[in-house]
């Protein structure tokens, strides 16, 4: 049974998502995801100022199993980036809630609204 | 479907393994990380379920004859019992139906190891030779029923020590044997068992075999004696790193066995003949089977992936990784005969083309980095 924090919002693709005070979003893989791929080897990032569409490829992480695309949960700009986790990409797999990857400023606050929460997320993983 | 479990499969839930449906078994892909299964077996022992994999008995008058025509390696290199050798089995059009480890125990019986996904149709192509010689052969496979041996792979280089405290017979009969080769030994505390110096990691250590129902107890008791279970993540990491070919990725029944770096498995110099051997000499070598070390970042190399040489001539990654060992993106490649080691190749990840160097194999063997 993985971890599936409460104050969150999910993808059914394994993003999570928090919704910050300024209406931003922060952007990880949750701890499902990192336990199916294993220990991650490599992260490449968005570069910050790039406009996605929801569902677009804005990141990418390998484990020494797999490579796994990461989508962008909804439509916005990237507005930073966690380098960490391009240093110590094995960080993501001993706190994946921690360890964030991208922020994006939603081009439509109410976008978010769409995401599952940790509840539904749960069910998609059968947890 | 149903998938197959093998006799430790509560051996492995009971450990807490990440369990994966491979090609139709329920096996472990590993016990927590991968990576530290790994670095167990490079610097200390881990032990592998490879009770998915097959052993087939061939016994009759003459298995020797009826090998020499099966096999594209030479069993008349297996002259003392025991003796083990690695082979490919051919189609008559030169591709491979499987490698194998075939076990010369005496002239009337040898022991062959197969691979898990490829046994049924490795016997089935087996009893059809049989019948169409005349070998008059028996042919058993060993997995299931009755007579089902499980197969644990001890590897590291404190695994045979690892194994003598565990069974404490073995030690006699394996201690002076050496590399490829094989020792029965009975009254163990686990019956009788098969103990073969020989092993998928590049490092030393023992295949063993027991009685299926033998077999939850031969693992419990390599745990207790400190040996790390590891599951087929780390299996696959360290036989990349030990430059050896996994068979449905590096070579299958559309690859020539030259073209898959095997040539050295290949007998073509005795005048014996075998299946496949006429189209092998006609085909010949056009490609070559060579280590990549990726020199930049931007991420992992994988099976399917482009290589481009500098001259443009294109080849293919057949398995890659990240090795844990080196610290660095690693595969094995069939490129063209244009290329040398030595020379700087691009490879196609996603949407870029970064470059590797190309290597000879093995990448590690017995702890140490070879290839750098």
């Amino acid at each position: 049974m993985s971890n599936i924090p409460a104050d969150l919002k999910y993808t059914e693709s394994h993003e999570w998502i928090r919704v910050e005070a300024d209406g931003t979003i922060t952007v990880g893989i949750t701890e499902y995801a990192q336990e199916a791929l294993g220990d991650i080897v490599f992260v490449e990032l968005p570069k910050v100022g790039t406009n996605y569409t929801a569902g677009d490829d804005a990141a990418v992480v390998e484990s020494v199993k797999a490579a796994s695309d990461i989508y962008a949960p909804v439509s916005g700009e990237v507005t930073a980036v966690n380098g960490a986790v391009v240093a110590s990409p094995e960080s993501i797999n001993s706190d994946a809630y921690a360890n964030w990857m991208f922020k994006m400023k939603p081009s439509d606050a109410s976008a978010v609204n769409g995401l599952l929460d940790a509840a539904a997320y749960g069910k998609t993983t059968g947890a | 479907m149903t998938l197959k479990a093998t006799p430790l499969n509560n051996a492995h839930r009971a450990l807490g393994a990440r369990m994966v449906d491979f090609g139709g078994w329920d096996m472990p892909v590993n016990y927590g990380s991968q990576i530290e299964e790994h670095h167990a077996v490079r610097s200390d022992a881990g032990m592998f379920d490879v009770a998915h994999m097959c052993v087939v008995d061939i016994k009759g008058a003459n298995v020797r004859g009826f090998l020499r025509g099966l096999l594209a390696n030479n069993v008349d290199k297996l002259q003392i019992s025991g003796k083990a050798l690695y082979s490919c089995m051919l189609t008559p059009e030169a591709t491979v139906i499987d490698d194998l480890i075939v076990y010369f125990i005496s002239e009337d019986w040898f022991r062959l190891v197969v691979n898990a996904g490829t046994a049924e149709k490795d016997v089935a192509w087996m009893q059809q030779q049989n019948e169409k010689t005349g070998a008059g052969l028996t042919i058993t496979q060993r997995r299931d029923g009755a007579n089902a041996m499980a197969l644990i792979a001890v590897q590291g280089p404190n695994a045979r020590a690892k194994v003598w405290e565990v069974i404490p017979q073995a030690k006699d009969a394996t201690a002076e044997m050496k590399p490829f080769n094989v020792a029965l030994v009975s009254g163990t505390a686990f019956g009788e068992a098969m103990v073969a110096r020989t092993g998928y990691t590049g490092e030393d250590g023992f295949e063993i075999g027991v009685a299926a129902e033998q077999a939850e107890a031969l693992w419990n008791a390599l745990a207790a004696a400190g040996v790390k279970p590891a599951g087929l993540g780390a299996r696959d990491t360290l036989r990349l790193e030990a430059g050896m070919n996994l068979y449905g990725n590096d070579m299958d029944e559309t690859v020539n066995p030259l073209n898959a770096g095997l040539a050295w498995t290949i007998d073509l110099v005795s005048e014996r003949d075998f299946i496949g051997k006429a189209a092998l000499l006609a085909q010949g070598q056009n490609q070559q089977f060579l280590g990549l070390i990726l020199r930049e970042k931007g991420g992992v190399l994988r099976s399917h992936q482009k290589v481009i040489a500098a001259n443009g001539d294109t080849g293919e990654i057949t398995s890659g990784t990240f090795s844990p060992t080196m610290q660095q993106t690693i595969a094995l490649a069939r490129l063209p005969m244009s290329v040398q080691v030595g020379d700087t190749v691009h490879v196609e990840i996603r949407d870029k083309k970064l470059a590797a160097s190309v290597v000879k194999l093995p990448f590690v063997r017995n702890g140490k980095i070879l290839a750098a």
